[in-house]
């Protein structure tokens, strides 16, 4: 018997292998493999990481000697966890004393792009650098791109000290 | 026939990049009529290679390679990210499988004679990966950062240091002349994730190539039979190994934890370091050798195994001859499994227990090391008094014949809860259960402890081990609180427990047990007389206390 005798029995007149079954079998298994793998992986990065308790109200500072209508700028120690790592960090805030003696403080980044924006004495108004987006005292904005009013820290007033919690964006763009 | 729209891309495709064309010429190799199931190996140790490659891109993803960090880190991906444990299952059990299925590839090519002319480069090349596999495992050993990884590689670059004339220039390529440090670790992660990964897959290649310019090894008869394809049978057979091998190894990674033991600490005295399971013949080697000698099991036996491997088909130059009449292969491959096994097994068996607190798996709950020792002690009397037999602490488990006793706290009082023990049928009549037999310290510790469990941690009882409930228990008995503080509670006459371990070794506070006077002159700390079972327990407790008491 010779090799050239045997090779074509191998194969149908097309070419195609002739036994299907073990085919369909190889897709079949390397599928589930493939999605045993794959939905694991999904998981583990798209998951948010379980988690942690979030730390309470911070101590800003005194606000009993603001004046109303004069934003000021306070910094305050925030402990928390980033992934693996315990921090303790410094975050500001812009505290406003509205003239009902209600106190805001607003996150110190613009709500476009992030930029950190500052006070401005002449205009009493907050301008972001960058795009040049204005904002009130009371947050919200009078032109520019930016598409929502200042975000604002949770807050609560215990004897004059203002506690400062979370950042939370105020809801709804521009009335 | 007319062609389909996705046969003229395909068609388009190979024009331009040869790509569908080059997969079908791979895919209808010829191999010999004998070739089946014995030849899975390869393609398995492929498949398991590429799972590693991925599962360590994942754990890179969330992973902070300096030590310290690293096991931080490692701990957040098995308790915190979700999926974590079973991504770092799959990495540290692959590692293992790939030795297992590697080395049965080697057996099975030797057995076969496959090494022989036309083939010794192939062969070659094969050990040199097989080096590179355990190359991995020992630089991954020490990517957790726990004892285990710390110990394990101070014995192993103690053992390169060993090698005559190249030894100190191995410790300094490693930074471990001095002690296993940033600079090590940054050496020992580099190589594992940088180095080896593209000399693995270029040798890897070259292997293939190799596979593919000889063809897959013929046996005896072969030439007088027809030739197969490669696919669709041999692939498939392949692909039905891998699916096993696959599915062994998703079955380990789930039902099998990988524990995380305590953060390395090179000042841990008790610790038994032992190398991973593949490693143990080597490490039983070394014992086998004394003084001078030594060097002949780090060094001089190692590197003629390796030499002879690599030189197996220059050695057996023979021709080809049945499977069934390779004697002489047969007889090395018995006598190295018969080595190889009793060596390991002296290994494992002449490895002391390790002591319980160094096996803490730190990647599960903890809680109970935050713990005040009364109500760690209570836990023990809970267990002494088999209060398990009728009451549940855990939230959703299945009712028993007494209340779940989570959240009692909240509901009584621990004067009422002491009323209880003593007599249960005060508060109800119709209660089943027997009087707590027990001295009013003991009952004060058992309420404390119920007092403790909330809903959250009725787990407590079940994670809190036996040496730190006992050791607790001791440590009330003989009112240690009165002079010392433990997690933030008692007297401040004595030094803190907390932090102990950092401070002393286990010896010296065992000698101070005995006699305070003799270690430190002039204390007022009384004699204690503990048995050995007890001294053993209230030190593993002392020791696994957390550095600095909680919230502080």
């Amino acid at each position: 018997m010779t090799e050239s005798n045997g090779t074509t029995t191998a194969s149908n007149a097309d070419g195609m292998p002739r036994r299907s079954f073990p085919v369909a079998f190889i897709y079949i298994l390397n599928a589930i493999i493939g999605a045993a793998l794959a939905i694991p992986t999904l998981i583990y990065l798209l998951v948010p990481p379980k988690g942690r308790k979030q730390s309470a109200l911070v101590d800003a500072g005194d606000v009993s000697q603001l004046t109303p209508g004069v934003p000021v700028e306070m910094s305050f120690q925030v402990s928390r966890v980033d992934g693996w790592k315990a921090l303790t960090e410094k975050r500001t805030a812009w505290v406003v004393k509205h003239t009902d003696n209600t106190i805001v403080a607003y996150g110190p980044q613009c709500t476009h792009l992030g930029c950190a924006y500052h006070y401005e004495e002449a205009t009493k108004k907050f301008i972001c650098p960058c795009h040049t987006t204005y904002f009130s005292i009371a947050g919200e904005v009078l032109s520019g791109p930016a598409p929502r009013p200042l975000d604002r820290y949770i807050t609560k007033v215990e004897n004059n000290r203002l506690m400062v919690g979370a950042l939370k964006p105020v809801d709804g763009s521009k009335a | 026939m007319q062609k389909t729209k996705l046969q003229e891309i395909i068609d388009v495709i190979d024009d331009r990049t040869g790509i569908p064309s080059g997969i079908s010429h791979f895919m209808g190799e010829d191999i010999p009529a004998s070739s089946g199931w014995h030849q899975i190996f390869g393609s398995v140790a492929m498949f398991m290679i590429l799972v590693q490659f991925f599962t360590g891109i994942m754990l890179a993803f969330n992973y902070a390679p300096t030590p310290g960090l690293a096991y931080d880190s490692l701990r957040y991906i098995m308790t915190e990210v979700t999926g974590g444990r079973l991504m770092r299952g799959l990495h540290h059990w692959g590692a293992s499988m790939i030795i297992v299925i590697v080395v049965l590839h080697m057996i099975q090519v030797f057995i076969y004679g496959a090494y022989k002319k036309p083939r010794e480069a192939t062969w070659m090349v094969g050990v040199i990966l097989l080096l590179l596999t355990l190359a991995y495992g020992l630089s991954g050993y020490l990517l957790a950062w726990d004892n285990r990884a710390y110990w394990g590689t101070v014995v192993t670059t103690q053992i390169a240091a060993t090698i005559p004339g190249l030894g100190p220039y191995v410790s300094r390529l490693l930074a471990s002349t001095g002690d296993i440090g940033v600079v090590t670790f940054a050496r020992f992660y580099a190589a594992h994730v940088l180095l080896l990964p593209p000399i693995t897959m270029m040798l890897i290649m070259l292997h293939v190539i190799l596979v593919r310019r000889h063809g897959v090894a013929p046996q005896v008869g072969d030439e007088l039979l027809p030739k197969k394809k490669f696919f669709p049978e041999q692939v498939f057979k392949d692909t039905v190994a891998i699916f096993i091998a696959f599915a062994i190894l998703f079955t380990l990674a789930i039902a099998v934890r990988v524990p995380l033991e305590r953060m390395a600490d090179p000042t841990d005295t008790t610790y038994v370091p032992r190398p991973e399971w593949y490693f143990l013949f080597l490490f039983q080697t070394l014992k086998l050798f004394d003084g001078p000698l030594e060097v002949l099991g780090t060094v001089v036996f190692p590197t003629l195994a390796i030499v002879a491997m690599l030189a197996a088909p220059f050695i057996d130059r023979g021709k080809m001859v049945k499977v069934s009449q390779r004697f002489v292969a047969m007889g090395v491959v018995a006598l190295a499994a018969i080595g190889w096994g009793g060596l390991t097994a002296a290994a494992v068996k002449s490895t002391p227990p390790q002591k319980a607190s160094a096996l803490i798996d730190f990647s599960g709950p903890t809680q109970w090391m935050q713990l005040k020792s009364g109500e760690l002690s209570g836990i023990y009397f809970y267990k002494d008094q088999k209060c398990e037999v009728c009451h549940n602490v855990t939230a959703g488990s299945v009712a028993k014949n007494g209340p779940n006793l989570l959240g009692t706290g909240g509901r009584h009082p621990a004067a009422w809860m002491l009323d209880h023990f003593k007599n249960p049928q005060k508060g109800n009549p119709n209660s089943a259960m027997p009087a707590v037999n027990l001295t009013d310290d003991q009952m004060k510790d058992l309420a404390s402890a119920m007092a403790a469990l909330t809903e959250e941690n009725g787990d407590l009882v079940a994670t809190a081990p036996d040496f730190a409930t006992h050791g607790a228990s001791l440590y009330q008995k003989n009112s240690c609180a009165a002079c010392h503080q433990l997690n933030g509670e008692g007297g401040e006459m004595g030094p803190p427990m907390n932090g102990l371990a950092s401070r002393r070794t286990e010896a010296w506070v065992a000698e101070h047990f005995a006699n305070p006077e003799k270690m430190s002159p002039g204390t007022p700390m009384p004699v204690y007389a503990f048995s050995k079972a007890e001294m053993d327990d209230v030190l593993q407790y002392l020791f696994t206390l957390p550095d600095k008491a909680p919230g502080k």
